[in-house]
């Protein structure tokens, strides 16, 4: 424990950490070491029935190991308390498992009233979490998980994981049971949280798009929850431990590795006229042929992106801007991958992909010139590293 | 003597037999309660009690009614006690049985999200396993009270209390004139009695079964 306690650093820490099913020949998890610093996501990804699940029950001792530690802030909580520790561990599963017959505000108070805060206390945080996760307290507090879409009850199970504020979070494939669209968006929305909340995170997944896509770093794991890589997502890409973690990346190292840019990190288009509903056709016009665009964007009242409509829209007599033109789809935020902002592009009819922020307030346009120009960065960084472990005296890196 | 010059000759009789016969199910379903829920939990929650506790209960409803009644004469001897007792074990079984399927059928998600949560055992089946199991077990009650009502009327041979004694009196007197008035005026209030019953759980489940999962 000597090491642990000297840093503040770390987490959480596993120390050979094994469970024996009885039964079976071999052990389900077999010696699994590993620390996780504070507020880092650490992903676990690995095939069906390589024991990440059980490895992340060992943690909270949904599972009771067979042998080794657990080390939860410098404390060794392997004998400890099982309920109390579980209570220091936020915990969201797959299938949300939120209560039936309790309301969403119960549901979100259950821990604070097992540690027992007191009722406003409890109000307070309830009608807190749900802002966070974007759901009006006022409209959901009283509603019941029932009344509730797949999206919206797996917010409340983060939400009901956050409540009392556990140091550590476990969340169980919290988006596999979730339409891609949505999925998706709980996702972005889950890291743009992330990055005001610095929680750590363990987070199991079987998809290793998810895994980059969410991972400060990635514990790839083969049977026995034996570690075959334990790296940045960057490092796991660009030099897979062996064949095991290449196979497991699979062919599209380099598609997957447009999960690794953000849209904030690359440079977008904010040259794109831009011009509100309200504003004269022959104004908008005017913008747009000195522009090099052949649309121009009409933004809301709230800056929000409405409608792409070009010049033949905007000679047309009777000009209306709620009807004409295209309806501005692909809107992906900052925090969104360039692998995402691909997506949209590509299914989107303006071609290009409108950035807006968390409001959704216009911030620039991404077109496929751009994600191209970052791919090429990308692969020119590669190449250069690739050389440099070839021949370091001749390639300046 | 028509049937209903009878009912207006014996209606307070009827009545009268018709409260013992409510007191006799009330606490033979009381008992049954108490005993038939406890072991339905400790049967959810030990495999290697569940077993026993279900072959037994459905032990009871193999042996026939008569039978089970008289054998209790020799310990609680004649009256309301070996009735009481018989009865209760012919209720057990559908509660002891929705009970465990009742907590059987709540899902193991929530199960796993409630532990994991650091509800202990107890407060889990307090807060989360009785109240989603509750409408399950409540039918469970439904079933056993319906199967008391019925045969608490042959309460009677061991001297038992309730309406088993009118339709008893009418038997023995068949071939009499207006004899077989007894009879159904028993069994006229044993139906009212049950549909009485049926009606108020349907009621009790209504209003106590949790919003959202109703």
């Amino acid at each position: 424990m000597t090491q642990t306690e000297s840093s503040n650093e770390v987490m959480i820490e596993l120390d050979e950490l094994t469970k024996h099913f009885p039964g079976q020949a071999n052990p389900a998890v077999d010696k699994l070491s590993l620390t996780v610093k504070k507020g880092e996501i650490v992903v676990f990804v690995g095939p069906s029935g390589c024991g990440k699940t059980t490895s992340m029950e060992l943690v909270n001792r949904l599972i009771e190991p067979t042998s080794g530690r657990i080390i939860l802030e410098g404390e060794d909580v392997t004998n400890s308390d099982p309920d109390e520790l579980r209570r220091r561990i936020g915990y969201v599963i797959q299938e949300t498992g939120l209560l039936p017959h309790r309301t969403i505000a119960h549901n979100i108070a259950t821990v604070p009233k097992l540690v027992g805060w007191d009722k406003q206390r409890i109000s307070e945080r309830v009608d807190e979490l749900l802002t966070m996760v974007g759901m009006d307290p006022d409209v959901y507090r009283n509603r019941y998980p029932k009344e509730l879409s797949g999206g919206q009850r797996q917010r409340v199970g983060v939400a009901r994981a956050m409540a009392a504020d556990p140091p550590l979070m476990l969340m169980d494939e919290p988006f596999g049971a979730i339409d891609p669209i949505t999925r998706e968006r709980l996702q972005n929305e889950f890291l743009r949280l992330q990055a005001q909340i610095q929680k750590t995170i363990i987070f199991v997944t079987h998809d290793i798009d998810e895994a980059i896509k969410m991972g400060d770093r990635i514990v790839v794991l083969r049977d026995q929850s034996h570690i075959a890589q334990f790296d940045t997502p960057e490092a796991i890409l660009t030099n897979p431990a062996d064949d095991y973690v290449a196979d497991f990346i699979g062919s599209g190292a380099s598609l997957k590795r447009l999960n690794l840019s953000r849209i904030r990190d690359i440079e977008m288009a904010t040259d794109a006229p831009i011009g509100r509903m309200d504003e004269p056709a022959d104004e908008l016009a005017r913008r747009l042929d000195a522009s090099e665009w052949s649309a121009i964007l009409l933004l809301d009242d709230r800056k929000r992106p409405t409608r792409w409509v070009n010049a033949q829209d905007l000679r047309r007599p009777g000009f209306d801007p709620t009807t004409m033109g295209l309806k501005a789809r692909a809107v992906v935020e900052p925090h969104a991958t360039l692998s995402d902002a691909l997506n949209e592009l590509i299914s989107s009819n303006g071609g290009c992909a409108i950035v807006a922020d968390g409001d959704g307030a216009y911030l620039g346009v991404v077109d496929l010139e751009t994600i191209m120009a970052a791919v090429r960065a990308m692969r020119e960084q590669h190449a250069r590293f690739y050389l440099a472990a070839k021949n370091p005296d001749t390639v300046e890196v | 003597m028509t049937f209903s010059e009878y009912l207006s000759n014996s209606y307070e009789n009827l009545i009268e037999l018709s409260l013992e016969h409510l007191q006799l199910v009330a606490i033979t379903m009381l008992i049954a309660t108490a005993v038939g829920v406890p072991l339905g939990i400790l049967a959810h929650r030990s495999s290697v009690l569940r077993p026993p506790i279900m072959s037994t209960t459905s032990f009871f409803l193999t042996i026939p009614s008569l039978a089970l009644f008289a054998i209790f004469i020799p310990v609680f001897g004649l009256g309301s006690p070996p009735a009481i007792v018989a009865l209760t074990l012919y209720a057990l079984l559908p509660i002891v049985g929705n009970t465990v399927a009742g907590l059987s059928s709540v899902s193991p998600a929530i199960v796993k999200a409630s532990r994991g949560m650091g509800m202990g055992s107890w407060r889990r089946l307090g807060l989360v396993e009785l109240p989603l199991a509750w409408p399950v077990i409540v039918t469970g009650l439904r079933v056993s009270t319906q199967v008391t009502i019925g045969i608490a009327a042959i309460a009677v041979f061991v001297g038992g209390p309730g309406l088993g004694n009118e339709i008893f009196r009418g038997i023995r007197s068949l071939g009499n004139p207006g004899a077989e008035n007894l009879v159904y005026g028993g069994t006229l209030a044993i139906v009212v009695i049950a549909l009485a019953f049926d009606g108020a759980f349907v009621l009790v489940r209504r209003f106590t079964t949790p919003r959202g999962i109703r």
